[in-house]
């Protein structure tokens, strides 16, 4: 083995063979047709040559196949590219150790849906033990305060409460976006808070939801925009990375 | 008994988990909420909801409330106003409140008198008709047959749209499963009314409502008629409406609901009281419809680690059994929960398995115990995972559970595609197949690991329960007792809904409930 490989297969039993499995399902009843059908499949992903190992009919109008094969592409190891996350991912002990560590209190998250928008679900799903894709929501940390407000809150109530909490970060989730309302109420959000707290002492404020462009942090004045998919344990790195890896540590 | 559990310390456990219990049950029966006062008037027959979608229950409840309170419950104000108004129709009373034509007040004398008649009249309509369904049941298990096997095989679908999760379930009972379960869209628990109507939109799953219970019955009904046995069909009574939602599965002849006694104070943050009122409510719903609850002591073990909190299982189960007993519900209703969730990297981890499970089982013998599959060490590595639920489905069958919850290789990855959910049943028949007689041979060695193992999971819960019965169970759940959460009473979702009862207070349903003749489904098969 050299480090200085450019340009690998993948490997099954000998360097170079390019052997890959694939499994898959297709709409169509088991039958030599449909082997052939497959095997056209794997043709066209690359596999070639490639072996029908297993074919199972499922419920009449579907079958399951798995088939080896070598495949012909190659991998190009310069050209990998990959969208570096600018923060560390931390597991939830790491999170409660950090905030326990550095902040020598209880790291303090308001959350709501602001506006009219009643879908607590992105919220409810970083917030809420229950949590989301198997991870537990922030509640489950130890080291960190949460204090959701649920839906339809409106954005001077969110920073009295904010103001209240003596919250380190605000989060907001938007999933309605009717006539771009997830666009409005996050500026809106974003300016109440900026004219109620001087700038060193304006929490974090951070959005979510599935139509947010993750890039707009300045237009809209927040400091964070998570988008689909986003997991209770990036937000987590997140404010840990935000609030007490970037800044020097608030006083208590 | 495998285990040579000592007799006392079992009677012992009980006694602690009615002590404990018991305020709670005081406290319930000194209160009510919008959700059962909503569950009493649908039981009455209100149905539909407003243009804007908010049910007309809803709109009822919160005029009543606004004119008269909500401490004397609502049923004496609206049938009041039902007289005094001639209407015979209480969605179309809804209406007319909604609209400001209506005004409520509390009757006295002997317009409550004639206000309890009527109101007992509607109600009761409406408990006949869960009657009926219950009747329905019965008849169909006699034509059909209950599954062959124990355990039941347990599946899930969850599109979001009841039209495709048709298609699904039928596919899914063709293939074995006994008992489909609708997992709802996430947030319901949290929604203030149940949504009206077939929904077609949800998120990782499939709203709850009137409809789609009755939409998704029938088709598992042509399946049962097909397949030749009974195929059940599960849904959540639990959240901020739990008590609607028993009341709309007990019309429309839902199998089996989930009615946790602390999930959604725990996991969901809604208010302890609010929750332990509707849950009493809705379990005795359950326990006149004929329905078997689940419970979800399986959620303990996703938060804490399996070893260290086995024994908080073990009090759950014994709380969610003296709750449901005092509601009424019977030992074959109760589908106790508890999961395959220990860290398979340590060492005799699947001994440890047998034991917490055998342990559940020989406590309560006559429950139908829900067996839930891993899903904290599923990793992503689905090879791995299909070698996990393999042991899960072995665990199962050696401990005789009786409600197995298929686990799916892909848990933590993607909502099981078809060809998971055939791969995970071939996996549940192999196991049944090859080892489903296995418990008459499997007898743990008398005081070798597995039963020190399950006695020293008992004594630990009787210690909690010491504990919990000291404390209170209120102040025991706020100082976070259970999972790692605190949850005081004065707390959490849904306490602007709950009232203390004034004197006088007048719920038809409770009141037929309570006053119910025993259950008649003959239970020697189950």
């Amino acid at each position: 083995m050299t480090d200085n490989k450019t340009i690998v297969r993948p490997y099954g039993d000998t360097t170079g063979d390019g052997m890959v499995q694939v499994s898959f399902t297709l709409p169509i009843p088991h039958d030599k047709k449909a082997e052939g059908a497959a095997l056209q499949l794997a043709a066209k992903m690359g596999l070639e040559p490639a072996m029908l190992v297993h074919a199972k009919p499922m419920g009449g109008g579907f079958t399951f196949f798995v088939v080896y094969g070598s495949v012909r592409h190659l991998v190009e190891l310069e050209k990998v590219q990959v969208v570096e996350r600018d923060f560390p991912l931390l597991g939830a002990k790491e999170v409660n150790a950090v905030v326990k560590k550095r902040m020598r209190r209880k790291l303090v998250v308001v959350g709501a849906c602001i506006g009219t928008d009643a879908h607590t679900v992105g919220i409810d799903a970083i917030l809420n033990i229950k949590g989301y894709a198997g991870q537990k929501g922030l509640e489950y940390y130890r080291e960190l305060r949460v204090v959701n407000l649920g839906a339809q809150v409106a954005v001077p109530e969110l920073v009295e409460r904010a103001r209240a909490e003596k919250a380190d970060a605000v989060l907001v989730s938007q999933v309605v976006t009717q006539k771009d309302a997830h666009l409005h109420n996050t500026k809106e959000m974003s300016a109440a808070f900026r004219e109620a707290f001087p700038a060193a002492k304006r929490p974090l404020l951070v959005v979510g939801g599935p139509r947010f462009d993750e890039l707009a942090t300045g237009e809209l004045g927040v400091d964070r925009i998570f988008g689909r998919g986003t997991t209770p344990a990036e937000v987590a790195s997140y404010l840990v990375h935000a609030l007490v890896e970037k800044k020097a540590v608030p006083a208590a | 008994m495998k285990l040579d559990l000592d007799p006392a310390l079992v009677r012992r456990a009980r006694q602690l988990a009615r002590e404990a219990g018991a305020p709670v049950v005081d406290m319930a029966r000194t209160h009510t909420t919008v959700s059962v006062e909503r569950a009493v008037l649908r039981l009455a027959g209100i149905t539909g909801a407003d243009p804007d979608g908010i049910p007309w229950v809803n709109r009822l409840v919160d005029a009543v409330r606004n004119d008269a309170g909500l401490e004397h419950g609502v049923s004496l104000p609206v049938f009041h106003a039902l007289a005094e108004t001639g209407e015979t129709d209480l969605t179309l009373l809804a209406q007319k409140a909604a609209a400001g034509s209506v005004r409520f007040t509390v009757p006295v004398k002997k317009d409550a008198t004639a206000a309890k008649r009527l109101a007992r009249r509607f109600a009761g309509a409406g408990i006949k008709q869960i009657d009926k369904r219950r009747a329905e049941r019965d008849k169909l298990i006699k034509r059909h047959g209950d599954p062959k096997q124990r355990p039941w095989i347990y599946l899930i679908v969850a599109t979001g749209d009841i039209y495709e999760d048709i298609p699904q379930a039928q596919a899914a009972a063709r293939e074995g499963a006994d008992i489909i379960a609708v997992i709802r869209s996430t947030g319901q628990s949290l929604l203030d009314y149940v949504p009206e109507g077939a929904t077609r939109e949800g998120f990782a799953g499939t709203y709850a409502t009137q409809e789609n219970f009755r939409l998704m019955r029938a088709a598992l009904d042509e399946s049962s008629k097909e397949l030749g046995r009974y195929v059940r069909l599960t849904n959540y009574a639990s959240g901020l409406c739990m008590p609607e939602i028993a009341a709309l599965a007990g019309l429309q002849r839902l199998d089996m609901m989930l009615n946790d006694s602390m999930y959604g104070i725990l996991f969901r943050d809604i208010n302890p009281i609010r929750t332990f009122v509707d849950q009493r409510f809705s379990r005795q719903v359950h326990a006149r419809a004929g329905i078997i609850i689940n419970t979800g002591e399986d959620n303990y073990l996703t938060t804490a680690d399996a070893v260290e909190a086995a024994h908080t299982v073990t009090v759950s189960q014994l709380l969610n059994e003296y709750f449901a007993k005092e509601a009424g519900l019977a030992d074959w209703q109760l589908g106790l929960g508890h999961a395959f969730e220990i860290n398979p990297d340590i060492p005799d981890s699947f001994r440890l398995e047998l034991a917490h499970a055998l342990l559940a089982r020989e406590l309560f013998p006559e429950a139908p115990l829900k067996w839930m599959p891993p899903t904290k060490h599923m990793t992503g590595d689905v090879f791995r995972g299909n070698l996990l639920d393999g042991f899960f489905n072995l665990a199962g069958t050696l401990t005789g559970q009786g409600i197995l919850l298929v686990g799916m290789m892909t848990e933590a990855v993607v909502t099981p595609w078809l060809s998971d959910r055939d791969i995970a049943l071939q996996n549940v028949r192999y196991v049944l197949g090859a080892a489903g007689n296995l418990h008459e041979d499997f007898v743990p060695a008398p005081g070798g690991f597995i039963q020190n193992r399950a006695n020293q999971v008992l004594n630990e819960a009787i210690t909690l329960l010491e504990d919990i019965k000291a404390d209170t169970l209120l102040n025991a759940i706020a100082d976070g007792t259970f999972g790692i959460m605190k949850r005081p009473a004065d707390r959490g979702k849904g306490l602007d809904g709950v009232a203390k009862q004034a004197e006088g207070y007048y719920n038809p349903a409770t009141e037929i409930l309570e006053s119910a003749p025993a259950a008649t489904t003959d239970v020697s098969e189950r």
